[in-house]
C-alpha cells in the first residue's frame, strides 16, 4: 500500500525546550493510525508540527501524492468568542477554504459534498442552525463534517470524544470508521481514551515520556505498553 | 441667492454623501472582521497614524489622500507582522505606533506653513473635506474595497472562524490577514477625512455589534451590519443637515445614530431572550 505520509527522525521544541524527540512512523492508505500517550507526551504537538501550525527542529515530513489542501483536520478545541455568528452550513463549507485560492463562491461540487458530508454526520436537519447553540457532540459533528470537505485523503482529529458522554463518542468512532472503510480516507486520530479506539484503529502509535510503540494495533494489544497502561488505569479507577 | 450657487451646494452635498454612503458600507463589512479576529485596537490605531500622516504632510504642504493610504498599509501590514511575531505583545505595538504617529502629527500642526490647514477637521471630520480633488479617489477606493470583499468573502470567513484548521489545510492564512489588513487601512484613511479621525474606527465597531446582537449567521450577520450602518448614516446626515444653523458634526450625528440603532437591537435581543423564557 501507498505511503500517503511519512515522518522521519522529527524533533520538534517549543520555546528552546525539546517536546518531541526522533519521533518516526508513516500513514498509508486507508490507514486508521491511533496516536496514544500520556499527558504532555507531545501528541497534540506532534499533529500540529505535521499541520505545518509548528516549526519543526529537525527530521523530515514527507507528503506522497497529497497536497496540504487535501487533509482535513479536527481540532482539539476551537476558541470562539460567546457570539460568534455562524451556521452550520457555513462552518461545514468553510472545509474548502483551502482549495481554489482565485475562486470567490464555492462550486456546485463543492456544495454536493458538503450537503453529503452533513449528512453522513446526520447533521443536515440542524444546517441553518447558529453552530454556537448546538450541544458539544452536534458541535464535534458539525466541525468532523467540515474536516471532511477538507480531506480528500487523509484526516487528522485531536482528541475528537473529549468532552462527549460514552453513547455520543461510540457513535463517534462507528462514523470515523465508516468513513475510513466505506469513503477510503486514512484517519490520524490523537486520543485518551486507548481502550475504545484501539477497537476501531489499524495502527498505534504510542508516546510515551521515555519508551515509544509504532506498529498495529494487534501488536499493541500484546505488547506491554498496553497492559501496563491498563493495569495502571485500573489502580487509578479504584481510587 | 442664485441658481448657479445652488446647483454648486447640490454637487458638493451630493460628494459628501455618496463618499459617506460608500464608507458606511466598507466600514461594516470591515468591521465584522475587526471585531470577531479582536483586532478592533488595530482600527483606532490606524486611524492615529492617518491622523499622523497627513498633519505631517500638510505641513510639507502636501496633504494628499494618498500620501496617507501608502503609510497607512505599510503600517498595517508591520503591525500585523508584529502580532504574528508573539514575542511582542500585539496590542502593545499597536499603541506604541499609533502614539507616535499620534505625536508627530501634534507637533506637525505646530509647524507654521502659511497653508492654514484646518487640523481640527482631521480629528473631527468634515463634509468640506471631500473636495473634487479626492472624490473621485475615495469612491474608487471604497468601491474596490466592497469588491474585494466580496471576493474574498468565504475565505474571510473561514480564516476568521478558525485560524488554525484554514492553515492546516492549506489556506494562505498570511495573504488573507493581509487583505483584511490593506483594506482596514484604505476604509480608515479614506473616512477619516469625513468622519475623522477619533471616531472612524468606532464606526467599524458599532454596527457590528449591533449586527451581533440580532444576527445568528455570518451571512446575516454581514447583511445586517451594513444596513445598519447605512441607516445610521442616513439618519446621521439628515441630522447633520437639518441643523446647519448650529453646525451638529457629521461624525458626531452620524455616530449617535449609531448608538441610537445599537440601542434598538440591545432592547429587540432582550425582549427575544425573555420571550423565551417565557
Amino acid at each position: 500500500m501507498e505511503k500517503l505520509l511519512e515522518c522521519k527522525n522529527l524533533c520538534v521544541s517549543i520555546e528552546g525546550k525539546p517536546v518531541l524527540n526522533d519521533v518516526s512512523f508513516d500513514v498509508c492508505e486507508n490507514d486508521f493510525l491511533c496516536i496514544v500517550g500520556e499527558n504532555g507526551a507531545g501528541k497534540t504537538t506532534l499533529t500540529n508540527a505535521i499541520l505545518g501550525l509548528l516549526p519543526i527542529a529537525s527530521g523530515q515530513i514527507l507528503l506522497n501524492g497529497i497536497g496540504k489542501s487535501d487533509i482535513g483536520y479536527l481540532p482539539q478545541k476551537l476558541k470562539l468568542s460567546n457570539n460568534f455568528p455562524a451556521s452550520v452550513k457555513e462552518v461545514v463549507m468553510s472545509g474548502f477554504v483551502g482549495k481554489r485560492f482565485f475562486s470567490p463562491f464555492y462550486s456546485e461540487t463543492q456544495r454536493c459534498r458538503a450537503d453529503d458530508s452533513m449528512k453522513l454526520m446526520n447533521i443536515d436537519k440542524l444546517k441553518n442552525r447558529s453552530y454556537l447553540e448546538l450541544s458539544g457532540g452536534q458541535q464535534q459533528r458539525v466541525l468532523l463534517a467540515r474536516a471532511i470537505c477538507a480531506a480528500e485523503k487523509l484526516v487528522f482529529l485531536d482528541e475528537p470524544v473529549t468532552g462527549l458522554d460514552p453513547l455520543a463518542s461510540d457513535n463517534f468512532y462507528k462514523l470515523l470508521n465508516h468513513l475510513n472503510k466505506h469513503h477510503g480516507v486514512a484517519v490520524v486520530m490523537v486520543s485518551h481514551d486507548i481502550k475504545n479506539s484501539v477497537k476501531y484503529c489499524s495502527k498505534v502509535l504510542h508516546l510515551g515520556n521515555k519508551e515509544r510503540f509504532f506498529g498495529s494495533a494487534e501488536e499493541y494489544i500484546e505488547s506491554g505498553f498496553y497492559k501496563a497502561y491498563i493495569k495502571r488505569e485500573g489502580i487509578e479507577n479504584e481510587f | 441667492m442664485n441658481f448657479e450657487n445652488l446647483a454648486l451646494i447640490k454637487d458638493f452635498y451630493f460628494q459628501a454623501f455618496t463618499v459617506g454612503l460608500l464608507i458606511s458600507v466598507c466600514t461594516a463589512l470591515l468591521g465584522v472582521e475587526v471585531v470577531l479576529k479582536k483586532y478592533s485596537m488595530l482600527g483606532d490605531g490606524l486611524s492615529h497614524v492617518s491622523f499622523g500622516t497627513l498633519a505631517v504632510a500638510a505641513a510639507f504642504g502636501e496633504a494628499r489622500l494618498e500620501i496617507a493610504l501608502v503609510v497607512v498599509v505599510l503600517v498595517a501590514f508591520l503591525l500585523l507582522q508584529i502580532r504574528q511575531n508573539s514575542k511582542i505583545n500585539g496590542d502593545a505595538a499597536v499603541a506604541i505606533v499609533s502614539g507616535a504617529f499620534m505625536a508627530l502629527g501634534i507637533f506637525a500642526t505646530r509647524l507654521e506653513n502659511g497653508a492654514n490647514t484646518d487640523y481640527n477637521s482631521y480629528l473631527t471630520g468634515s463634509l468640506f473635506a471631500i473636495t473634487d480633488d479626492n472624490f473621485l479617489l475615495c469612491v474608487i477606493m471604497s468601491i474596490a474595497v466592497v469588491v474585494i470583499y466580496v471576493f474574498f468573502y468565504n475565505k474571510f470567513f473561514a480564516v476568521t472562524f478558525d485560524e488554525n484548521f484554514c492553515q492546516a489545510t492549506g489556506g494562505k492564512v498570511g495573504a488573507y490577514n493581509f487583505i483584511i489588513a490593506s483594506l482596514t487601512a484604505v476604509t480608515i484613511v479614506i473616512g477619516m477625512r469625513l468622519i475623522g479621525a477619533l471616531l472612524i474606527s468606532s464606526l467599524t465597531v458599532f454596527p457590528v455589534v449591533s449586527s451581533l446582537k440580532i444576527s445568528k449567521t455570518y451571512k446575516g450577520c454581514v447583511l445586517f451590519a451594513v444596513i445598519a450602518s447605512v441607516a445610521s448614516y442616513l439618519l446621521g446626515f439628515v441630522l447633520s443637515l437639518c441643523s446647519v444653523s448650529v453646525q451638529f458634526p457629521i461624525s458626531s450625528a452620524v455616530i449617535l445614530a449609531n448608538l441610537i440603532v445599537l440601542l434598538i437591537c440591545l432592547g429587540v435581543s432582550y425582549f427575544r431572550k425573555h420571550k423565551k423564557l417565557r
